[in-house]
């Protein structure tokens, strides 16, 4: 919240926090423009907390499991069976589950950054991130559907069976464009988007409290207190897609790998 | 107006360009994360699935093979009780013929021995006949005799007289007769 020590209220007018609020001074200064980020230290705390938590949890492997034990059980085997086994299914789908697993916490926890007071910045507010989530993504499902069909894999994804040769020009660049070019802009800029406006719906609500508590009529000053509920209304809110992106995030990796895996059948 | 000096300095930050540093970050966390799930977190968790599935499994199997068993130590048990029944009741058959052979032995020896008695009586009976008329036969001829004699010596004439001697005779031959037969 930084962002709210801007110098405009004093003039009586209202200034909203604008993008580069998000970029905030960083921590560690070097050569490059920004230096070590905040986002950075979060992205290795990240790393952190949930190798730490899943190795815990993993480690003492009971068969009747303890609390911490149970937890992460219950963790994992949403994603590998929830998302895994219900999307992928076959008997092939264990080798992609550590990819989603590690895609959905990683996610997640860098998504709920933003929902915890001292921290209070989602990493992928940041769109470099996303670009590199999505970017794995794309060329692990481009791998595998070559690894599993050959060259062929760009035919079959391209040109949908059933179709009438005459419909096929124009289908074939949709779907070369849908499949190739938009499928990991969109997988990328989603997760970012909803993170960056999330957390500048916050800040603004935040500024917008401090503005309204500033002025002298008390009129004003009490109407920040509507604010201050539409603000944790937001936060709820907020909260809410903060887990959902990770999830679709990760189901639409798993449909994206399941789409590559049988490529032939669809 | 200050607002507008903000504006203008927005419009150099487009949102959607990378820091390049940012990218390597996430790229190394990400790639640290993942070497940490494949290597360790996915095959221990999946190690205590299998593990556990063992368990239930081999639980379901080890109460199959205690069924099982059961059931065979059941049905030996059946096998041994049709077997004894089956012994009980050969024994009791035997013990029924031989009773019935004992009995049939038993009335034959009677039936020989009663026999055995009446041919003893028969020969007892025809052996004293015998010897009844042995001695009768003896008997009639000095009978005869002495009646003669008697007759003889008394007087022939008188026929009163031989009368008597007649009637005497017969009386003394039914005296000596009911003697003999005592």
């Amino acid at each position: 919240m930084i962002a709210l020590a801007l110098p405009a209220q004093d003039s009586g007018t209202f200034t909203p926090p604008g993008i580069e609020e998000i970029h905030l001074p960083a921590i560690l200064p070097w050569g490059a423009a920004d230096g070590f980020s905040k986002q950075m230290l979060l992205v290795i705390l990240s790393v952190v907390i949930i190798a730490a938590f899943f190795l815990m949890a993993a480690r003492k492997g009971q068969l009747v499991p303890g609390r911490l034990q149970f937890a992460g059980e219950a963790a994992y085997g949403f994603v590998r069976n929830g998302i895994g086994k219900d999307i992928i299914g076959g008997k092939d789908f264990m080798k992609y589950v550590p990819l989603l697993f590690s895609l959905f916490f990683f996610i997640l926890v860098n998504n709920i950054y933003g929902a915890i007071p001292v921290i209070q910045l989602p990493t992928f507010s940041h769109v470099g991130g996303a670009y590199v989530m999505a970017a794995i993504v794309y060329f692990t499902w481009i791998a595998i559907g070559v690894k599993k069909n050959g060259l062929r894999y760009f035919k079959l994804a391209t040109v949908p069976s059933g179709v009438p040769g005459y419909i096929l020009p124009i289908v074939i660049p949709i779907e070369i464009i849908s499949n190739f070019l938009v499928r990991p802009v969109t997988h990328s800029l989603r997760l970012f988007a909803t993170m960056l406006a999330g957390h500048l719906i916050v800040m603004i609500a935040g500024s917008g409290i401090e503005f309204l508590v500033m002025q002298e009529n008390v009129l004003l000053k009490g109407a920040s207190v509507l604010v201050l509920g539409g603000a944790v209304a937001m936060y709820m809110l907020e909260a809410l897609i903060m887990v959902l992106q990770a999830y679709v995030f990760t189901l639409l990796t798993a449909i994206y790998i399941e789409g590559a895996l049988h490529a032939d059948s669809h | 107006m200050k607002q507008l000096i903000i504006s203008a300095a927005t419009e150099g930050t487009n949102p959607l360009v990378p820091n390049i540093w940012e990218m390597f970050v996430v790229l190394v966390g990400f790639a640290v994360l993942m070497y940490i799930v494949v290597k360790y977190v996915v095959p221990m968790f999946e190690k205590t699935f299998a593990e556990r599935a063992e368990a239930i499994e081999g639980g379901i199997a080890k109460a199959e093979k205690a069924q099982a068993e059961a059931s065979a130590a059941l049905e030996e048990y059946k096998q041994q009780l049709t077997d004894a029944r089956a012994e009980a009741n050969r024994i009791r058959e035997e013990a029924r013929a031989e009773g019935a052979q004992i009995l049939a032995d038993l009335k034959e020896k009677a039936a020989a021995e009663s026999a055995r008695i009446t041919a003893q009586a028969h020969a007892a009976i025809q052996s004293e006949r015998q010897a009844a008329v042995v001695s009768l036969r003896a008997e009639v001829g000095t009978l005869a005799t002495t009646l003669a004699g008697r007759i003889v010596g008394e007087s022939l004439d008188d026929d009163a007289r031989s009368a008597r001697v007649v009637d005497r005779f017969l009386a003394d031959l039914e005296n000596q007769n009911a003697g003999a037969a005592k």
